[in-house]
């Protein structure tokens, strides 16, 4: 079977700091990673390749030192990698990223047989929506299966797949068709450690890279900051408090009185309260 | 590249004239989240948002109610009416009595392309978001997820205000040349309406023409979550949570107790769900729950910003931290500079005895 996932790199975001003055990005320095959630993302197609066989292409749009995270994905154990890059993509929101993305697969399609299954993580660190895979599922007609936690029976002959995902309130389980997309849930499975082999393969493979026009993209006005319906008008920093909490003084005062007075303050804070407590405690 | 990317970016050729074929849009929508008898609470918050921009536009606010039994639908629609809906639309089919993705998206686009909506808004929950990227997508429409301020500009257009990189900033989206306008929010994140039941508002059915044979997937089983309490943290009147400053697993205890006793529930800081000390659906934050509880007591937690906007919205926030420099008592109420291991037990028994003597008395 074949397999896309697609991974982005993003600003390793823990490290990102807000200039305190400018209210800017302070980029500099800040390492990127693979998406994180995309990694569980990645770790799921290599294992259903490893129990269906078949190979498992990994997909990126980014600028070109994108092709870091392609590598990487390489060394766990992917076998192909393709980088989209262009700079009319500069400034795509979720819609413009999803018509790139999906293009690049139909391409992908085309190169090298059409994929069964396309993965996705569950969100990015950094856009942060979840839309971009059920954006994806929209323009190519897969069946969207979105925070999948378990992959189960699929039948290749019968072009079927069934799986787990997790809902409100509990698990779903759902029986669907391929070619379908899955969007992966955080926690389902570690990356594995690449092997060797691997990682010597991917220090030498190439990485396919294509501009706008190699992935069959005519209608630039769908991609970039033109085919994006949102925009940001305004970045800001989030308010303060005007006020810091009011430290009780610890000096000269027991633990015991310390704990009197903290429960003193929080029932003059919440009136009422006190009374909601002695009715809760009056059932046990 | 995509996303926040072009933060900052002014675009050329915006109007400032709504374009003549927006005019066709108008009012304000509210996807009525409903599954397994009951209707998530995001969607009547999202109709209290929903009612003050209506409000702003001059315009009505709606509620959409898709499901698979008419008379449960004319429920969500009285629910709708009571938190503040002027109109509801009604879509009663067989093919939507669980959610699947397929049908619903069908329904929703069916219902925005008939009545056309000037906004349309849903919960940021794992049904919502399945929903609504797709719906987006088929629309060729904006969407802003997880927002946690809404407004209406001057020009008539959705400001929806929503945290970026890792919630350090804060950026503001609009939807230009395309309706409707789009947003997701989490729940808890908006306050919710009053109920008034005297309240009632307009039907309106539509049929979708749509049958089970039409639609490839097929929802097997529903295994519901064996610990009923999971889904309530976002609820809880009282949360006590703690952070890397409980130092151990076995420390993260002392939390639970407190918890107990005050009758709340407890969480942490995300840093001990990768510890594994408790589970993901604990987590409080930008990436986990957010709260807003009437009390919320944070133990060894620093107070990070990813940490803030998950619990900014309690009511009182009690702070418990060695280090009187640690963010959290920036914003939080109250505080104390003391050790969470040594101070949460005496908390707790100081509680326990003020309740159980009472209860006596009483
Ligand atoms: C994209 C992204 C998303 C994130 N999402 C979330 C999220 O949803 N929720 C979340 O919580 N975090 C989130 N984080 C992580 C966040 O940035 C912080 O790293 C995290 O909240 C810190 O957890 P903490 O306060 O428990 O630990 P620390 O920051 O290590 O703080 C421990 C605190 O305990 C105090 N302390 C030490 N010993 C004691 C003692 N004996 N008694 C009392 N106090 C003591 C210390 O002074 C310190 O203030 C996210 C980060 C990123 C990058
Ligand atoms: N530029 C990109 N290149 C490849 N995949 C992406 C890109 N942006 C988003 N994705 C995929 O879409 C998922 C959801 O992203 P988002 O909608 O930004 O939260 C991610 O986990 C990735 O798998």
């Amino acid at each position: 079977m074949h397999i896309v996932v697609c991974i982005k790199q993003v600003p390793d975001s823990a490290q990102i700091r807000v200039h305190p003055v400018h209210n800017t990005i302070m980029r500099q320095g800040v390492p990127t990673i693979i998406n994180p959630y995309d990694l569980f993302a990645l770790e799921e197609a290599l294992r259903l390749r490893d129990r269906l066989g078949g190979a498992v292409t990994v997909l990126t749009m980014g600028p070109p030192m994108a092709e870091d995270s392609l590598r990487k994905a390489l060394t766990f154990g992917a076998d192909r990698a393709v980088l989209l890059t262009d700079r009319f993509f500069a400034g795509s929101d979720t819609l413009a990223t999803s018509y790139a993305l999906s293009m690049a697969i139909q391409k992908i399609g085309e190169s090298w047989g059409t994929p069964d299954v396309v993965f996705t993580g569950k969100q990015t660190i950094d856009g942060d929506t979840a839309q971009v895979g059920p954006g994806i599922a929209r323009r190519l007609g897969l069946n969207q299966l979105t925070y999948v936690s378990a992959i189960g029976a699929v039948d290749l002959a019968a072009r079927t797949i069934e799986v787990s995902r997790r809902a409100e309130g509990g698990v779903q389980e759902l029986a669907t068709r391929l070619p379908a997309l899955i969007t992966v849930l955080e926690g389902t499975s570690e990356i594995r450690r690449g092997r060797l082999a691997d990682a010597l393969r991917a220090a030498r493979a190439e990485v396919t890279v294509w501009n706008a026009a190699q992935a069959g993209i005519t209608e630039m006005t769908k991609c970039g900051l033109r085919g994006s319906p949102t925009v940001v008008k305004n970045v800001f920093a989030p308010k303060g408090r005007a006020t810091k909490a009011s430290l009780l003084d610890t000096r000269e005062k027991t633990p015991g009185e310390l704990a009197e007075a903290m429960m003193a303050r929080i029932f003059d804070a919440l009136p009422g309260i006190e009374g909601d407590l002695l009715a809760h405690a009056a059932q046990y | 590249m995509s996303g926040t990317a072009h933060a900052g970016g002014s675009r050329a050729g915006m109007r400032k004239e709504l374009p003549e074929h927006f005019k066709a849009y108008r009012h304000v929508w509210v996807f009525m989240e409903y599954e397994h008898g009951a209707i998530h609470p995001v969607s009547l918050e999202l109709l209290g948002e929903g009612r003050k921009l209506a409000d702003r536009l001059g315009g009505e606010l709606a509620g959409v109610a898709l499901g698979g039994d008419h008379g449960q639908m004319i429920e969500v629609a009285n629910a709708a009416f009571a938190h503040g809906a002027d109109v509801t639309y009604i879509t009663a089919e067989p093919v939507l009595a669980h959610y699947r993705n397929e049908p619903y998206t069908r329904a929703m686009t069916e219902l925005v392309n008939t009545y056309k909506p000037e906004i349309l808004l849903l919960g940021a929950t794992v049904l919502g978001r399945d929903l609504a990227g797709s719906v987006a997508t088929t629309l060729l429409t904006g969407l802003t997820a997880d927002c946690t301020e809404l407004a209406i500009d001057a020009e008539r257009s959705l400001a929806a205000t929503r945290p970026t990189f890792g919630g350090s900033l804060l950026c503001t989206i609009h939807t230009l040349n395309v309706r409707p306008q789009m947003a997701t929010v989490r729940p808890r994140v908006m306050s919710m309406p009053k109920a008034d039941p005297q309240r009632t508002g307009r039907i309106v059915e539509h049929r979708l023409d749509l049958r089970e044979e039409d639609i490839v997937t097929k929802v097997l089983r529903f295994l519901p979550d064996r610990d009923s309490n999971k889904a309530q943290l976002a609820y809880a009147d009282i949360v006590v949570a703690g952070g890397l400053g409980l130092r151990s697993a076995e420390n993260f205890q002392l939390v639970r107790n407190l918890a107990e006793v005050l009758g709340g529930e407890w969480g942490g800081s995300r840093p001990l769900v990768q510890k594994g000390w408790i589970t993901a659906d604990r987590q409080i934050g930008q990436t986990g729950r957010t709260i807003r509880p009437r009390l919320y007591i944070a133990a060894g937690i620093s107070g990070a910003i990813q940490h803030r906007v998950g619990v900014e919205g309690a009511d009182l926030i009690v702070a418990i931290n060695t280090d009187p420099t640690a963010p959290i008592f920036d914003f939080a109420h109250l505080g104390i500079v003391a050790d969470a291991t040594e101070f949460l037990p005496i908390l707790t028994d100081t509680f326990r005895k003020r309740l159980s003597v009472n209860r006596l008395a009483g």
